[in-house]
């Protein structure tokens, strides 16, 4: 036997050693096999990003047909009639949307129209009064921040603190004092929601050329000249385009609203009284719906809940995406 | 000085419009303070080591905290990130990577809608893909649906990130025969990386708080658990249900839990702050 080629351990087992030129061969092949195993991974590595790609889509395909086929049994017993059926009496088994519908568009759109002349306040002084220095980067950050705050601290925030202060007003106003309701929250509402146009805001107005603004001082105009008849003219649509974006986020905001709004499923009469919007009432009855046609009904709630937000921020995206091309 | 009445009356308008505006401007910031004000003088008297190490005692008890909820809004939002962030950042690279296309474009429109999603319609929808056909109410569930929100804002500031970075160093790096897969994860994403991260603080600070998908999820539990695949308390589901019940120990405990949410939310924000200053990214 030759020494050099073959060792042999205890138990009669023998192996080869290789030689010298067998290592190098299969060093060399290790190292002309690398560029291939780099290929692989690189393929590897697309065809991840693709796969990842492509879920982004079939996840919003999903939660989309998960709505449809969840709310299809509602659909079939209750139709179109459903929307604007008049009472919701889960115990009779009579369910109609209206209440809520009305509770949601009431709540958003006093929101809009409180939170309106802030965020625009914000986004002028932001981006044309005071562009730079310490204070605007205090006010921006301060609104930013506003953002931020859980929604459920809202809630409870208004909870303890709005309702008292509503009820005071209600009292002197003469009408039947809850606190909770409509109004407070679309008060609630209309602070979380001011960030959002207002931030818009502020880029659009940013973008206005200069040379814009310049032409009309030099035709000795005043700086309220200016912004009323240079800038918002100018920036309307993407001004707009905010306002949509927040309505967006007043229409979907769960928390803040079933904290204060009372919680009941009856039309509200008055901006004044105790209603419930979309989001809510799922929040509320989704756990506790223990029929089959009063679960899906709750489900088709949240499918027009999801189709409205979603086309008002597409309409809202799309014309921002215009707006700074 | 002109002393005609028409020029005078126009420069009071503008002076009394721009007095508006500072106010009105201003005045938005009071509510933020009174918020983060009130749940302060509420909030700390509560907070000691009994609070933060025991769990919630049943009502007319004295004493009791939330760990339960700490601990599980901490392994519901880790879990969420561990899901949220390697899909996102990929996604992220694939839509800086393909600015046309047709993938490319349906992907960033889902992207886009996935954003505007109402957070209670995730709920929904998890409620139906995790909890009916596993059974059971999870904390792994509430993650996944808490990982779908974190996944735009993690998507968008990736890819608005890596445009940023100048094509020379990928065209450096392709030179040099590395390939495509290290040219990304080696130079491109590095040099990102401040970008990206200020991405994933914002989605954890925006989901922290989120409540609205965990009610039909996660669903709480008054005791203390750390198993992923049995409902779990999680700090905004505790404020919700204790801030809504008519005690006053409870109200105490959602208060002391209120401050100790917003202190991680305003911090992670604030964190996220300086890092986007440094890198400037936009958002």
């Amino acid at each position: 036997m030759d020494k050099t080629k073959t060792m042999s351990a205890p138990g009669n087992i023998s192996f080869r050693v290789p030689s010298y030129q067998e290592i190098m061969e299969k060093l060399r092949i290790k190292k002309a096999s690398r560029p291939y195993k780099q290929i692989k991974w690189e393929v590897f590595f697309k065809r991840s990003l693709v796969a990842i790609a492509i879920l982004m889509v079939l996840l919003v395909i999903g939660i989309f047909f998960t709505l449809v086929v969840q709310s299809v049994p509602s659909i079939k017993a209750l139709g179109i009639k459903y929307l604007w059926g008049k009472t919701w009496n889960p115990v009779t088994n009579e369910y109609g949307a209206y209440p809520f519908l009305l509770g949601t568009l009431l709540t958003s759109f006093l929101a809009l129209i409180i939170s309106i002349p802030f965020s625009f306040a914000v986004g002028i002084y932001l981006g044309e009064y005071n562009t730079k220095g310490w204070l605007s980067n205090l006010l921006k950050n301060a609104v930013e921040l506003i953002a931020a705050v859980p929604s459920v601290i809202y809630g409870f925030w208004a909870l303890v603190v709005l309702v008292p202060l509503v009820r005071a007003i209600e009292i002197k106003l003469g009408v039947v004092p809850y606190g909770i309701g409509i109004f407070t929250a679309s008060v609630v509402l209309a602070i979380m929601i001011i960030p959002y146009a207002a931030s818009i805001g502020r880029e659009m107005i940013k973008i206005v050329p200069q040379s814009l603004k310049e032409g009309a001082y030099s035709l000795g105009a005043t700086r309220y000249e200016v912004i009323k008849s240079v800038i918002l003219p100018y920036t309307k649509s993407g001004l707009f385009a905010g306002i949509l974006l927040s309505l967006g986020r007043a229409l979907g905001e769960t928390m803040a609203v079933t904290m204060v709004i009372g919680n009941t499923s009856i039309i509200p009469t008055s901006i004044f009284a105790p209603g419930n919007t979309m989001a809510s009432v799922i929040a509320n009855e989704f756990t506790e719906a223990d029929r089959s046609v009063y679960l899906s009904a709750l489900i088709e709630l949240g499918l027009v809940l999801f189709l409205v937000t979603v086309v008002i921020n597409m309409i809202g995206k799309r014309i921002i995406k215009r707006f700074t091309r | 000085m002109i002393k005609n009445p028409r020029i005078q009356y126009r420069k009071t308008k503008s002076t009394g419009f721009q007095f508006l505006i500072y106010l009105l401007a201003f005045i938005i910031t009071l509510p933020l303070i009174a918020i983060i004000v009130y749940i302060f003088r509420e909030g700390v008297s509560n907070i000691n080591w009994n609070f933060l190490t025991n769990v919630p005692k049943p009502v007319g008890e004295i004493g009791g905290g939330i760990a339960n909820a700490l601990l599980g809004s901490v392994l519901i939002v880790l879990t969420a990130s561990v899901i949220a962030i390697p899909i996102g950042i990929m996604c992220g690279i694939y839509l800086s990577e393909n600015t046309t296309g047709r993938l490319s474009y349906w992907s960033r429109l889902a992207v886009d809608i996935l954003q505007g999603i109402p957070s209670i319609v995730i709920g929904i929808v998890i409620y139906f893909w995790l909890v009916k056909p596993i059974g059971t109410f999870s904390a792994v569930s509430g993650s996944v649906a808490l990982s779908i929100m974190m996944l735009p804002i993690i998507i968008r500031s990736t890819e608005e990130t890596l445009k940023l970075i100048p094509f020379s160093l990928k065209e450096a790096g392709l030179a040099l025969g590395l390939p495509y897969h290290r040219v990304i994860l080696k130079v491109i994403v590095p040099c990102g990386v401040s970008g990206i991260l200020s991405g994933v603080m914002l989605s954890v600070a925006r989901i922290a708080g989120e409540t609205a998908p965990l009610l039909f999820t996660a669903f709480g539990n008054p005791y203390l658990s750390a198993n992923l695949g049995k409902p779990m308390q999680s700090l905004p589901l505790l404020i919700f249900n204790y801030a809504t019940s008519p005690y006053e120990d409870w109200h105490n405990l959602a208060w002391g839990a209120s401050l100790i949410l917003l202190i991680w939310v305003l911090l992670l924000n604030i964190l996220t702050k300086l890092t986007t200053k440094k890198w400037n990214v936009q958002l």
